[in-house]
């Protein structure tokens, strides 16, 4: 039963590019999408910095095609998932076993903010047509609804490892023959819901994060949404054009720590990139590259750091948080950091943790500070951990 | 695959050791609610203070199922749940609005995630493993039985905890309500079938289940196979799908003994049950649920746990005497909304 999984498109919106070669150019360039709040309607515009997505409501529908009023979730989601579904090329997507298994942290909040506003007041106001679509699923049934996706339908929420567990959810449906084609991966919009929530947990940095510093003060949030294509080795072959790797191991594991502190020790982290690791059959050495999670979080980046600091110990590979350049995209960072990976490993690129200064006290890695070509890279890990202690790895090997 | 346990908090005395739906609860309005249990015997007091109470329900059921299976530790935690947890979405939204954006408290966002209660549980247990959350509306709860059977499968997993939980509050009803989710005019949920007509009853529930991949000798029934289905563009789709997924389980509509189907009283809701309870499904036993449960994205759990209870009792106790077999296969066909579609096959041990 274990067939492998090929990735055959690759489709992102986030604060650096409305696609992936935008958002390729900008790491590139190591130019950050971090900048003064400009689109999300907050009391907190002027206190910290986000990494929007560079389109209002109004273009992102016309960018899109869905009407103007549905919730910005939705537009991301659709926008990159018709950008990966377009990469991959595959012309008969209707007849073949279509899966789309989608994640996102709060559905359609942004618009269910603007009806409480009139609801709390009198609950018999507020207009339903945007409150009707609140529910997660809601956002994935809009999207499957555009794309004519019909045979397998899913949604996943495990805060910000939720898109990571969407694509380890796809790839298993196809190796189990459920399916032939999926497109996995993540969408989540900027809401006042998500940032004052962040804000009272006190872990928002009020300039440009900077992830896996000794001085790191927190993270930014930002948008987007970043999706793959994942096929079956029967439509792999069929494809007219290059693959860009395979999906060669995953793991989800949970740290059991605290409802949104993880471990010092990094327990969860650990089991997630060593149960992928296993997977693959790959031994640490092997990884050229990690794309950490690295949110820039006291917690996360000590807790991320000491897993790694222990199973890579001897041979670190190169590493970086792209969350530097995007924000920490929440539901949609796993997608969007699966589709950097895959063109890491492709392309034998290394991208730059920007404005890294000082390395943290113990750890035996530093992250990298330039982009950089490496076409000796074999096998990417990129890593997702969330609240509840959610942890996933992911494995990208060349092909 | 077997139910080596199931838990089940709902609108009827079905948490605990209690006879099998002996003395049914009746409710009269648009609206059931859960019986709740007495949280103390089953979770940390000083944890029950801060815990919601979706999470409460959920984290008790989840609890009791592993005790009742005799597990301490699962290999995979996995729910489904369509709203999530709703009431500290609405504290923390409700705050934000009110408070404009000022001297929020961060309790109700931490616990407004959605994997809420697969965390805590997980937590409680000090649970490394597998760990899941569904938010897939009307599938959530199938989507996570999926992902469990698929671990089993695998042979990641053999005993995986799986649940299915949402909660209605005053906010989400009242939003429903004018949504035109449920009746206009109070009925008893008694009646909810005697008098049909536009809407339903609003439900909840939390009901958990230990799939184990190997018999344990004490099993409640054999999971034999889920399936959902995406908005079927007429009702001929729909009795394909129900015929395609009865022929990859090699069996076909004569040899099923029960049929549960998802029927909540609202006319045009109801009209694709009827039209199979008429040709395809006619002559075999049918049930439906909702009178007991009400409606809610996540009831097919409801429904799983009704079937399992029946098969391990051996007959089903809801038709006439006449139709009293012994049950071998139960089918659940269930729709929300007309939007996800799903068919449960359960079989006797």
């Amino acid at each position: 039963m274990d067939q492998p999984v090929f990735i055959a498109g690759l489709g992102v919106i986030s604060a650096i590019g409305n696609t992936v070669a935008q958002n390729l150019l900008s790491l590139e360039q190591e130019k950050t999408g971090i900048a003064p709040i400009r689109y999300l309607d907050t009391e907190h515009r002027d206190e910290f910095p986000v990494g929007e997505v560079k389109l209002s409501n109004d273009e992102l529908a016309e960018l899109s095609g869905f009407k103007p009023g549905i919730s910005r979730t939705a537009m991301l989601n659709l926008i990159a998932v018709r950008e990966a579904l377009t990469d991959a090329g595959i012309a008969n997507l209707a007849a073949l076993r279509t899966g789309f298994v989608s994640a996102n942290t709060v559905g359609g909040m942004d618009k269910t903010e603007d009806f409480f506003r009139d609801f709390l007041s009198d609950n018999a106001k507020g207009r339903l047509r945007d409150v009707v679509n609140h529910e997660c699923g809601a956002v994935t049934n809009l999207v499957a609804d555009q794309l004519g996706i019909r045979h397998y339908v899913s949604t996943i929420s495990t805060a910000c490892s939720s898109s990571a567990n969407a694509i380890m959810y796809g790839a298993r449906l196809i190796k189990n023959h459920m399916l032939d084609v999926v497109i996995a991966g993540g969408t989540d919009a900027l809401t006042r819901f998500t940032l004052n929530g962040f804000n009272t947990l006190m872990i928002l940095d009020k300039q440009p994060c900077q992830p896996f510093d000794a001085n790191r003060r927190g993270l930014n949030l930002g948008e987007g949404a970043g999706y793959v294509v994942l096929v079956s080795e029967r439509i792999a072959a069929s494809l007219k054009k290059e693959l860009y790797c395979t999906l060669s191991g995953y793991h989800n594991a949970n740290d059991a720590y605290h409802q949104t502190a993880s471990s010092p020790e990094g327990t969860g982290s650990l089991l997630a990139m060593e149960g992928a690791l296993k997977r693959s059959g790959l031994q640490p050495a092997n990884i050229g590259y990690i794309n950490l999670h690295g949110t820039g979080t006291q917690n996360n980046d000590s807790s991320e750091g000491a897993a790694i600091s222990k199973l890579f110990a001897g041979h670190n590979p190169k590493m970086s948080s792209t969350k530097a350049f995007t924000g920490h995209t929440l539901g949609a960072s796993g997608g969007i950091e699966a589709v950097f990976s895959a063109l890491a490993v492709q392309r034998g690129l290394v991208y730059p943790n920007l404005r890294f200064e000082t390395p943290i006290e113990g750890f035996s890695f530093t992250p990298e500070t330039r982009f950089s070509s490496q076409p000796a890279i074999k096998h990417v890990l990129s890593n997702s951990f969330g609240f509840g202690g959610n942890c996933s790895s992911l494995i990208f090997s060349k092909l | 695959m077997y139910i080596r346990a199931a838990s089940n908090i709902s609108p009827q005395n079905t948490f605990g050791n209690q006879p099998f739906l002996q003395e049914l609860a009746e409710y009269t309005g648009d609206r059931l609610s859960c019986i709740e249990p007495d949280y103390k015997a089953l979770i940390d007091p000083k944890l029950i203070r801060r815990m919601s109470r979706i999470i409460k329900m959920g984290v008790a059921a989840g609890m009791d199922c592993l005790k009742q299976a005799g597990i301490q530790i699962p290999d995979a935690i996995i729910t489904g749940t369509a709203y999530g947890c709703l009431e500290d979405t609405n504290t923390f939204l409700s705050k934000m609005v009110q408070q404009n954006e000022e001297a929020l408290a961060p309790t109700a966002f931490i616990q407004s995630t959605h994997n809420t209660i697969s965390a805590q549980i997980a937590l409680l247990l000090q649970c490394h493993q597998y760990n899941n959350t569904f938010v897939n509306g009307g599938a959530s709860f199938e989507n996570a039985l999926l992902d469990a059977m698929m671990l089993l499968y695998e042979g990641e997993a053999s005993n995986v905890l799986v649940g299915g939980i949402d909660e209605v509050t005053a906010n989400s009803h009242a939003i429903l309500k004018r949504m035109g989710l449920y009746r206009s005019q109070p009925v008893s949920n008694f009646e909810l079938f005697n008098a049909p007509g536009k809407g339903t009853m609003a439900g909840e529930g939390s009901a958990f289940f230990i799939l184990s991949k190997e018999a344990s000798g004490a099993d409640w029934a054999k999971i034999d196979s889920v399936s959902s289905f995406y908005k079927p563009r007429n009702t001929a789709e729909i009795k394909q799908q129900i015929s395609i997924f009865l022929q990859s389980q090699n069996t076909n509509i004569h040899e099923i003994d029960l049929v549960i189907t998802g029927n909540n009283g609202d006319l045009k809701n109801d009209a694709v049950y009827g039209q199979l309870q008429q040709y395809d499904f006619a002559g075999v036993p049918a049930i439906n649920y909702k009178a007991l449960c009400g409606e809610y994205p996540t009831s097919s759990a409801f429904a799983m746990w009704l079937a399992a209870h029946e098969i391990k009792n051996g007959t089903c106790s809801f038709v006439s005497e006449s139709e009293e077999i012994p049950l071998k296969k139960v089918l659940i066909y269930n729709h929300y909304q007309m939007i996800h579609h799903s068919l449960i096959l359960l079989s006797a041990c």
